[in-house]
């Protein structure tokens, strides 16, 4: 039943001479969510960005090896970025909308698009904010600006203007280190119902988080994937010391 | 002791703010206490409302300033439509296509641009911009308002890319992240996030450049003809109201009618240029309490 949606094979990455990836290489399955853990500096979000060529607008970056996205390597040579990018959603760790309305936030995807069905664009403005759980608070503001919003409602509406491009793959680099607590259950819940349509990577440094939320935990250390396995498998029954290590606190 | 330093160095600083301040007012009070004896003499409908200017006229002279202020306002919007794409496209190519090494030279070139001085630009006005605009147009003469208003754009254009491309630059990278992860492109991340994002900076740039161009004196009066007369195209010689108080004030009786006419025109000059860049500072203001 399950499906290979991304398969990362031998990947390397370096920033200048250094090397931030170290032979990664890691199937992800459709419709699952896989959080990825690690401690600062470990490559999760290097990792992360990645999968959406993200890293392509810095500078003096180098990548080996391959990332199969839908069987197609999106780093091959007649690869269009933005056609990724338009696959694969990104959320980032601070919410950051546009200085623009909460609508016009969520249908900017829509526009560079193309898109200029005035209806069209209103429906799917507000299919949006409600996977985004976002739709109740904000349906009698749309035209306020998007920075009168609470900072875990930015956030859902990072997520809304994320999901209005419809991409298969959504990342998220944790989404929720910025918020409180009531927000960060609210974005967790969303990633449930979110996943019987996308395909979720989520780096998350709450490893608490990472266990409520994801089906499959990468744990990523010094640019390495040290271990890739069930969530349950990798809190309860990790194969490798130093992931148990990690996961019980003894360092990070 | 330090308390008496303490002081003395805290009057310095506000004899200092004080000084500029009283300067500013004493230059007003100068031109208006002056330029109201103009208006003894010359009724202000002819002043405001007529477009003969004729101090030196027999019999009847005429003290309408109407072609003046349209012969300013041509040159400086003339200049605008020229300096403000091409400023803000160069301001766009430096802060988002241009490689580091290539802004850091390219930067300081612009800027340097500004330290021209106008009588030198007025010369390549004469000499040069002029011929061409001539040949272009099939007219006998370039010195008119098509020559002065690309001279002003030159000289209004550091102002404007200067300013508009650290207002691009100041705008979050968030922003761009954001939008490139959307697929977006480079050209439409640029177009529909940034310069909206970085607009009331590049207006402010565009309201102080067109400042310049609206007190420039020495390049109008150099390359513009000077004909006092109403301007009916962009190729017909212009006199502005700095090239009309240049020109006269060193010849006008003092005390005459015709040289407190003279100091009303610098009145109005002055009033101008003082809205402009008031407008301007209120943008930036507005601007700076967004991003901060």
């Amino acid at each position: 039943m399950d499906r290979l949606k991304i398969c990362v094979e031998d990947f390397n990455f370096y920033y200048g001479n250094v090397q931030a990836l170290k032979n990664i290489s890691m199937n992800v399955y459709k419709n699952s969510v896989v959080g990825i853990i690690g401690p600062s500096g470990c490559g999760k979000s290097t990792f992360l960005r990645s999968l959406n060529r993200m890293n392509d607008v810095i500078n003096n970056v180098r990548v080996e090896g391959n990332v199969f996205i839908d069987g197609k390597n999106i780093f091959g040579s007649n690869v269009d970025v933005v056609d990724v990018r338009k696959k694969v959603g990104m959320v980032f760790q601070k919410s950051n909308p546009f200085p623009k309305t909460i609508f016009e936030n969520v249908a900017y995807g829509l526009r560079i698009n193309g898109i200029k069905d005035k209806k069209y664009i209103a429906s799917k403005v507000e299919r949006s904010l409600m996977d985004a759980a976002l739709w109740d608070e904000v349906k009698d503001r749309l035209n306020e600006s998007a920075f009168a919003l609470s900072g875990g409602q930015q956030q859902r509406l990072c997520i809304a203007r994320a999901l209005a491009v419809e991409p298969d793959i959504l990342l998220m680099d944790e989404p929720a280190s910025a918020l409180d607590p009531t927000s960060t259950a609210k974005i967790e819940e969303l990633i449930q119902e979110l996943k019987s349509n996308y395909t979720i990577l989520i780096v998350t440094h709450n490893m608490q988080q990472a266990a409520r939320i994801s089906d499959m935990t990468a744990f990523f250390m010094l640019g390495e994937l040290i271990e890739f396995d069930q969530t349950g498998t990798i809190f309860t029954r990790p194969k490798k010391k130093i992931t148990e290590d990690y996961i019980t606190g003894r360092f990070g | 002791m330090n308390k008496i330093k303490d002081k003395l160095i805290f009057f310095f600083f506000l004899l200092s703010g004080l000084i500029v301040v009283m300067l500013l007012a004493g230059i007003f009070y100068l031109l208006g206490s002056t330029s109201i004896h103009a208006f003894k003499e010359i009724s202000l409908k002819q002043f405001f409302f007529s477009d003969n200017w004729n101090p030196n006229a027999y019999g009847e002279p005429s003290y309408g300033i109407v072609s003046m202020i349209v012969s300013t306002f041509m040159v400086t919007i003339g200049s605008l439509v020229i300096a403000v794409p091409l400023g803000i496209g160069t301001a766009a190519y430096l802060s988002d296509i241009a490689s580091e090494k290539v802004r850091e030279i390219v930067k300081p070139v612009i800027e340097i641009l500004a330290a021209i001085p106008s009588v030198v630009i007025g010369f390549l006005g004469i000499v040069l911009i002029g011929p061409i605009v001539a040949k272009i147009f099939h007219i006998q003469s370039g010195l008119n308002a098509v020559n002065g208003s690309i001279l002003l754009a030159v000289m209004a254009l550091p102002t404007i890319i200067s300013l508009s491309e650290d207002a691009l630059t100041a705008v979050p990278n968030t922003y761009t992240e954001a939008s490139l992860a959307l697929g977006a492109t480079k050209w439409q991340t640029l177009v529909k996030v940034k310069i909206p994002a970085a607009l009331s900076g590049i207006l402010a740039s565009c309201m102080l450049g067109m400042g310049r161009a609206v007190g420039e004196t020495m390049t109008v009066l150099m390359a513009t003809g000077c004909a006092p007369a109403m301007p009916h195209s962009f190729l017909d010689s212009v006199r502005t109201l700095t090239s009309s108080i240049a020109i006269e004030l060193g010849e006008v009786a003092y005390f005459s009618t015709h040289y407190y006419a003279l100091f009303a025109v610098g009145l109005v000059l002055f009033i101008i240029t003082f809205i402009i860049n008031l407008a301007s500072d209120i943008i930036l203001h507005n601007y700076q309490k967004v991003y901060n």
